[in-house]
């Protein structure tokens, strides 16, 4: 994207069904996660996801900026997702353009349908996300790690969300698309689950598929993000587990 | 609410530890918090740092684009430094345009770099009035817990220090290669706390702070730029002795950054 020069359209499938990097189809990338690394933020999380970085802070449940957008029945969720100028190989001007105005939004009503808002009235849940390194699914990445700062920061939810993208790619359905996949593929269908309801509260898509790949697609999308999932549980345990000699942080304020 | 009441009581309390020589965390008057520079931190930038002084994190990332030269430095390349206060550092900032603090943070870290001639520019010139490099310098915020300049300003440097120019990939040359590095400016801030004068400031020393002072030194004895900020005062006697201080710490983290 954005390259100078022509490039040239990779293959994109090998003959034995193995991807550009080598994963099978249902396979994801390499994918890790931090809990807490930020000191002021009331919850935090690092998500390394192939080739992207993002970190996510929660604020909150605090005063309400601007006022007027203050609920008295609940609280409202301001997502606000944003992209470092130096995330992807041509520099972004720094600010909001209209796809992560878009992206904010429907990663903000992804995490009202799980957060108790009614729980802390007239208040503001302020999520940031910060896409430092992006290679296709940022905003999965995005929601992983603001999944796991509203934990982190101890807003009651009735379920982590987990997310994964899945695509179209040389004719079949794949799981986590990277950037090539995602440039020179046939489809791409950003997915988020709550896996205890087994809900979708995050849902795109732009490419061609027929109705059985989309069945299909939302087959491996789903079994991807329980998989995400196990991986987030994983990654709050090794936070928060008081069984582990692990000594207990952030006494002094 | 309850984090200024805090700062209020805080505030009183650091600057009588102040007076007797003490710290909140323990520190010296003239001690830093432990510094770590780690370059390449982001593959999509042409160079890159992440900085943590103490809990404080900063990411810099620099990008090489070829654009024109200004008018009126045709034989020369363009540097523009740019530093978001991203909301997601610091429950005291908010989304939306740079705010004075940011505009002052990418201004005083753009000073020392552009002062100490950190890159010469006319490297940067692809052809004359037409072609040059734009190398922009974005700075990246990601926890305030005090003296984010110096923060800035190291992870600029780091990122400059290991960046490669993408000569191939804009068509101008044959071959990427390293970014040249003339010299290497350091800032070093300090608040002033009752009638001492206190390196590396956190957060809370900040806030109790009573007069900040900036002193970029670069490696060749050079003083190339200062800022004084924050309501507060210095005497002359006292930014003299200041320079001194951030001569000895200028070399200490330029070691570090060249290091790195």
């Amino acid at each position: 994207m954005g390259n100078v020069g022509a490039k040239e359209i990779p293959r994109l499938l090998t003959a034995e069904g193995r991807r550009i990097d080598g994963r099978r189809l249902d396979e994801l990338r390499p994918i890790s996660m931090k809990v807490g690394p930020l000191t002021r933020a009331d919850g935090s999380a690092f998500v390394e996801w192939g080739d992207n970085k993002v970190m996510a802070a929660v604020y909150g449940p605090r005063e309400v900026h601007p006022r007027h957008l203050m609920q008295t029945q609940k609280a409202i969720i301001q997502c606000r997702y944003n992209m470092a100028a130096f995330s992807v190989d041509e520099r972004k001007r720094p600010g909001q353009d209209r796809r992560s105005q878009e992206i904010s939004k429907v990663i903000t009503e992804a995490f009202e349908s799980v957060v108790f808002t009614e729980e802390f009235p007239k208040t503001s849940i302020d999520i940031y996300i910060e896409v430092l390194q992006a290679n296709a699914g940022t905003r999965c990445a995005g929601l992983v790690a603001a999944s796991l700062a509203l934990a982190d920061a101890g807003i009651p939810m009735a379920d982590l969300v987990a997310s994964v993208a899945v695509g179209k790619v040389g004719g079949r359905i794949a799981l986590d698309l990277k950037k090539e996949e995602d440039n020179f593929g046939e489809a791409d269908m950003p997915l988020a689950l709550v896996p205890q309801s087994g809900r979708l509260v995050l849902t795109q898509m732009e490419g061609h598929m027929t109705r059985d790949e989309l069945r299909e697609a939302l087959d491996l999308g789903t079994k991807g993000c329980r998989e995400i999932y196990e991986r987030m549980r994983q990654a709050l345990r090794d936070k928060y587990d008081v069984t582990s000699a692990a000594p207990l942080q952030e006494a002094a304020a | 609410m309850s984090e200024a009441v805090a700062a209020e009581i805080q505030t009183t309390h650091i600057i009588d530890l102040a007076r007797t020589g003490h710290r909140l965390d323990g520190r010296g008057i003239d001690e830093w918090r432990p510094v770590t520079v780690e370059p390449g931190f982001v593959k999509s930038a042409d160079g890159s740092a992440m900085v943590h002084i103490g809990d404080t994190a900063v990411l810099c990332g620099v990008k090489l684009e070829i654009g024109k030269p200004f008018p009126d430095t045709p034989n020369a390349g363009v540097l523009t430094t740019n530093a978001e206060l991203i909301a997601l550092s610091s429950p005291t900032f908010e989304p939306g345009p740079p705010q004075p603090e940011a505009i002052e943070l990418s201004r005083v870290v753009d000073r020392s770099i552009r002062a100490a001639e950190t890159i010469d520019l006319t490297k940067l010139c692809v052809s004359p009035s037409e072609k040059c490099w734009t190398c922009y310098v974005d700075i990246h915020c990601l926890d305030h817990s005090g003296n984010l300049i110096d923060a800035a300003q190291l992870a600029a440097l780091g990122a400059l220090t290991h960046s490669t120019v993408p000569a191939k990939r804009f068509e101008v040359g044959e071959h990427d290669y390293p970014l040249e590095v003339s010299h290497f400016p350091i800032e070093c801030t300090f608040v002033r706390l009752g009638d001492k004068i206190v390196a590396d400031p956190t957060f809370e020393e900040e806030t109790a702070g009573q007069g900040r002072l900036t002193v970029a030194t670069d490696e060749t004895g050079h003083l190339v730029a200062m800022q004084k900020g924050k309501v507060g005062a210095f005497s002359p006697d006292e930014i003299i002795e200041t320079v001194e201080r951030a001569f000895r710490h200028g070399d200490r983290l330029r070691n570090i950054v060249r290091g790195a």
